[in-house]
């Protein structure tokens, strides 16, 4: 039985698999209706999430199968002081599969770590979210042909936002990709991502503080939101969520082919003109993301 | 000049750096063990200048040299029985230290989670990196 804590849990080949098995889903969605008959996704989310929950849920009714679940904290019983090792046990005796949202970095893995389903990390705080990062795979995969060979910017939160984390851990694994990130003094990428990934793997990255002055550098640019929920100091996050807003000025300066991709949802750090561009993928993306978790949950149940 | 006199069983730590004989202390939760304990701060050293010793009379497997390995490498042990060094152990970098230390970052699912071993797992063994299994929050080290 597998779990998926972190992108890496798959190697690049496996992945490739999904991937391939996300693309036939797409071309031909009718062949996989009904193959999870029977079959019982438990959503567990201790924290609000629409996207996330919404497309774990489309995907298993997709697939044919059945959901259940809560969406936030207050409504299970992690209100009365249950553990989440206590909560996955049970929630292994009700479904067969089990996707865990959780504001506590590593919750999942302990939930991983007592379940007799798998499990998938639905994001555990500014730690990881190793769906998001697939679903960003397959979007650059499907709308740019390849893994590789590219420079990508990231923009925004690079300190608090896990989908970022998740995204360089999973990129750098392929050959010939630079980083350059884009983030304001107090939102630079943590120390455990240049050390241990970064630096330790030889990969090139640049840091900037605006957009303007890289932008015209980018294959790929990926916007994330200034996240509320992971400041302790309200102050201090209003002071910095206005920090980027990429407008129809600054896509000016990118490439022709250059595509913006955000993990959503977005707030004011996309100018909504942006959205008729071209090269705005954002909303593909959604999309993409149902297909690559459709390909999990078959791959999880080993349904193929 | 101090004089302290020889153990017959248990274990010295030598090479201790100078002033952390009492952080070895709490961590090997020496004061847990019904025995003779001596510590010796600031002794001569031709290597090290000044150094700690602890002198430990009790068994000697009751030392958790993993724990040890993870405070200081560098720290000589040697095993003393019938008042003679009979083993000197060579200390390494634990891959993964349990219940040592506390995982600080209050994001963490160690902070609520009920009776969660604190697991800290070695990520680079050239810089002594080590982080929180669940959250990879780096630990600081102050020894």
């Amino acid at each position: 039985m597998r779990h998926l804590m972190s992108p890496l849990d798959f190697t690049t080949s496996e992945l490739e698999k999904l991937f391939d098995l996300a693309s036939e889903i797409e071309k031909n969605p009718k062949k996989f209706s009904t193959i999870c008959n029977g079959k019982i996704l438990a959503t567990c989310f201790y924290e609000p999430s629409t996207r996330t929950r919404l497309s774990f849920e489309s995907a298993m009714y997709h697939l044919g199968g059945n959901v259940l679940g809560f969406s936030d904290a207050a409504s299970s019983s992690a209100s009365k002081g249950e553990s989440v090792s206590d909560t996955i046990r049970m929630i292994s005796c009700y479904a067969d599969i089990c996707a865990i949202r959780h504001p506590k970095e590593g919750a999942p893995m302990v939930a991983s770590g007592k379940s007799s389903i798998p499990v998938i990390n639905a994001g555990d705080g500014g730690h990881q979210h190793p769906t998001q990062t697939l679903t960003d795979l397959l979007t650059i995969r499907s709308m740019k042909g390849r893994l590789s060979q590219f420079t990508i910017g990231l923009c925004g939160d690079l300190k608090f936002g896990r989908t970022v984390h998740s995204l360089i851990n999973a990129l750098i694994r392929y050959p010939d990709i630079q980083f350059i990130f884009i983030s304001p003094e107090e939102l630079k990428i943590p120390d455990y991502i240049r050390e241990d990934v970064l630096e330790k793997n030889n990969i090139p990255y640049k840091e900037f503080v605006r957009l303007e002055d890289c932008i015209g550098d980018l294959d790929l640019l990926y916007m994330t939101r200034v996240q509320r929920e992971r400041f302790f100091n309200e102050e201090e996050y209003i002071r910095l969520k206005d920090f980027y807003i990429l407008d129809k000025n600054k896509m000016a300066l990118a490439k022709k082919d250059m595509l913006v991709l955000h993990p959503l949802p977005r707030v004011n750090e996309i100018s909504v003109e942006v959205d008729d561009d071209a090269r705005a993928v954002y909303f593909k993306q959604v999309q993409y993301g149902v297909y690559v978790r459709m390909a999990l949950i078959l791959t999880l149940l080993e349904l193929l | 000049m101090l004089n302290v006199g020889k153990i017959e069983q248990g274990f010295v730590l030598d090479h201790i750096k100078a002033g952390k004989s009492l952080s070895i202390y709490e961590y090997l939760q020496l004061d847990q063990l019904d025995c003779t304990v001596a510590i010796i701060k600031n002794a001569k050293s031709n290597k090290m200048g000044k150094k700690d010793i602890l002198k430990v009379e009790c068994d000697p497997s009751l030392i958790n040299l993993d724990i040890l390995g993870f405070i200081d490498h560098t720290i000589t042990v040697n095993v003393i029985k019938d008042g003679e060094i009979q083993e000197k152990k060579e200390l390494i970098l634990p891959k993964e230290v349990k219940n040592v230390i506390k995982c600080k970052n209050p994001r963490c699912i160690t902070s609520i989670e009920q009776e969660l071993p604190h697991i800290f797992k070695l990520t680079d063994d050239k810089k002594e990196v080590y982080r929180c299994k669940y959250c990879e929050e780096k630990y600081e080290k102050f020894y």
